[in-house]
């Protein structure tokens, strides 16, 4: 049984101005297998985030539906953590309290979800850092926390809308490595946004290209069948990898370009 | 010279007093300002004079009372005030119908010159602290508001939308999201609204009452006796830098949290 399950999801918006309506993806149907990671790149403002939202719950979709579980999607997604792509700690809350939030709202003890968010740091590599409010840690360190944060619910299911762009490349690398040693330890779910191509292939052991917007749809699949465990950094240099590369690489560039015509339209209009 | 920043600001004071002094001085200017040589000190008075009128009211103990009344009338103002506004701009803030409904009332009220209504508040208040208190709410109140509400509004969609992924229901959002992010916005608007429940403790004071230190200056200026009423001026100043300071230290332990200017700022 599919752990999310798009089936022929549209999402339509009224646009901003009042006329006309922008319809972000169009008939997206999607599998995600349980224990699978699955990443899906496309160009910029192609729609990505809007499918994360729909499989979180947080938007609804035009027409079509999700299953997570075999179970249709009613309201918020209770077995999903969403790691978003900016800022999504509280910053009032020290690194800590922002790891053990979750816990808290589900009315665990103070004293147990002191103890379960202390050991999510170390996990993390920030023992130490508990009390430092998140403008006081780098980068890098604020995506740890919102990666404890999230994973000390220990979700089935996780939607990431590139979690890791804001960071510089030894830092990504080093994160994304982390990623793949916590996921590795009891396989989740995972659909992983990103317009990094390397990212994706790297990770993931399915690569989904979406096409340009508006109207995204998925125009190609690719099993990812590069050895685990890996390391993202050396993975790279490998002939499979560089082949595989080559292959989504051609099928999405027609798109990139397409997408970023249009992005250039639009801002010349 | 930045070392000594402090010095040199109390030489600047030192000097202001001093020639103020100088200035009011009978028979030292030429007589082509004011016919009376005694004219410049009756109108301006002089420091001198003043300073002996903060001292005798601080070693007589005759101000105290007068201050206590002042402050608690403006720690009063300045607590409802902003619990009022809190309440009220996290209530707006959250619910859009109402909010378009009371608009125009409260663009209206903010733009009444509320001072006039001090009279009023006598009527229903009567003389005490409380015609005071309410002046001073009117004040503090739309400063708060204005800002929770503007807090509330600018919540990062996102810090929103991650802690409903994490499971909070709508009080725990109010709870754990809105109301902490509102009391940030809350702090920054605190100078203000402590000097605004300040203002409407003295205006209320001077407009009528029996204690006070507005009461005092009103008191002082009926009787021509200018010295006092600058007596009056420099112990309400010095007593709003405590407030203020106050404030400050407050908000320094207060907002942790909140990324420090300086620790960005070049040396």
């Amino acid at each position: 049984m599919a752990a999310v399950a798009f089936d022929r999801v549209t999402c339509t918006f009224a646009a901003r101005g009042g006329s006309g309506s922008y319809t972000a993806v169009k008939d997206v149907t999607l599998r995600v297998g349980e224990g699978e990671f699955v990443s899906v790149v496309g160009p910029t403002g192609c729609g990505k985030s809007t499918l994360l939202n729909v499989a979180a719950g947080l938007l609804r979709p035009s027409s079509g539906s999700v299953q997570i579980v075999g179970e249709p999607l009613a309201g918020i997604n209770r077995r999903a953590g969403y790691m978003f792509q900016s800022e999504g700690l509280m910053p009032w809350r020290t690194a800590l309290a922002n790891v053990t939030a979750g816990l808290e709202f589900r009315g665990v003890a103070a004293a147990e979800a002191r103890r379960r968010g202390e050991d999510w740091l170390a996990r993390v590599g920030l023992t130490g850092f508990g009390d430092r409010y998140p403008h006081q840690l780098s980068g890098g360190m604020r995506k740890r926390v919102a990666l404890a944060q999230m994973l000390i619910l220990d979700p089935r299911i996780l939607l990431m809308d590139e979690p890791f762009s804001a960071l510089d490349i030894q830092t990504r690398q080093l994160m994304e490595n982390e990623l793949l040693e916590l996921w590795g330890a009891d396989r989740k779910s995972v659909i992983f946004i990103t317009h990094d191509l390397e990212e994706a292939i790297s990770l993931s052991d399915r690569v989904v290209v979406l096409s340009a917007g508006p109207a995204a749809h998925p125009i190609g699949e690719f099993a990812i069948d590069l050895p685990r465990p890996r390391d993202v950094a050396e993975i790279r240099l490998t002939p499979r990898f560089i082949e595989l590369h080559d292959r989504i690489w051609r099928a999405m560039k027609e798109e990139v370009l397409k997408g970023y015509a249009q992005t250039r339209n639009r801002m010349a209009s | 010279m930045r070392k000594y920043l402090r010095l040199w600001q109390l030489l600047l004071l030192a000097l202001i007093f001093i020639l103020w002094q100088v200035l009011a001085q009978p028979n030292l200017l030429p007589p082509i300002v004011w016919e009376n040589p005694d004219r410049a000190a009756f109108f301006f008075g002089e420091p001198v004079k003043i300073f002996r009128v903060v001292w005798e009211w601080f070693s007589g103990g005759a101000i105290y009372q007068h201050l206590w009344v002042t402050l608690q009338e403006t720690v009063l103002a300045f607590a409802i005030g902003s619990l009022l506004g809190l309440v009220v701009g996290l209530w707006l803030g959250l619910a859009p119908t109402a909010s378009a409904l009371f608009d125009p009332y409260i663009t209206a009220m903010n733009a009444m010159p509320r001072v006039v209504l001090a009279p009023i508040f006598m009527v229903w208040f009567g003389l005490g602290i409380w015609s005071k208190v309410a002046l001073g709410v009117t004040l503090v109140f739309f400063i708060v508001f204005f800002n929770v509400y503007q807090g509330v509004k600018e919540v990062s969609p996102v810090v929103l939308n991650n802690s409903v992924m994490l499971g909070a229901n709508r009080r725990q959002l109010l709870r754990y999201v809105y109301l902490p992010s509102a009391t940030s916005w809350l702090f920054s608007s605190l100078h203000t609204a402590v000097g605004m429940a300040f203002v409407g403790a003295v205006v209320g004071e001077y407009l009528g009452s029996a204690r006070g230190v507005g009461y005092l200056i009103q008191q002082a200026e009926g009787a021509f006796d200018i010295n006092t009423v600058f007596a009056g001026i420099l112990v309400l100043t010095a007593f709003a830098l405590v407030l203020d300071f106050a404030v400050g230290h407050t908000e320094r332990r207060l907002l942790v949290w909140r990324p420090a200017q300086s620790e960005t700022e070049q040396l």
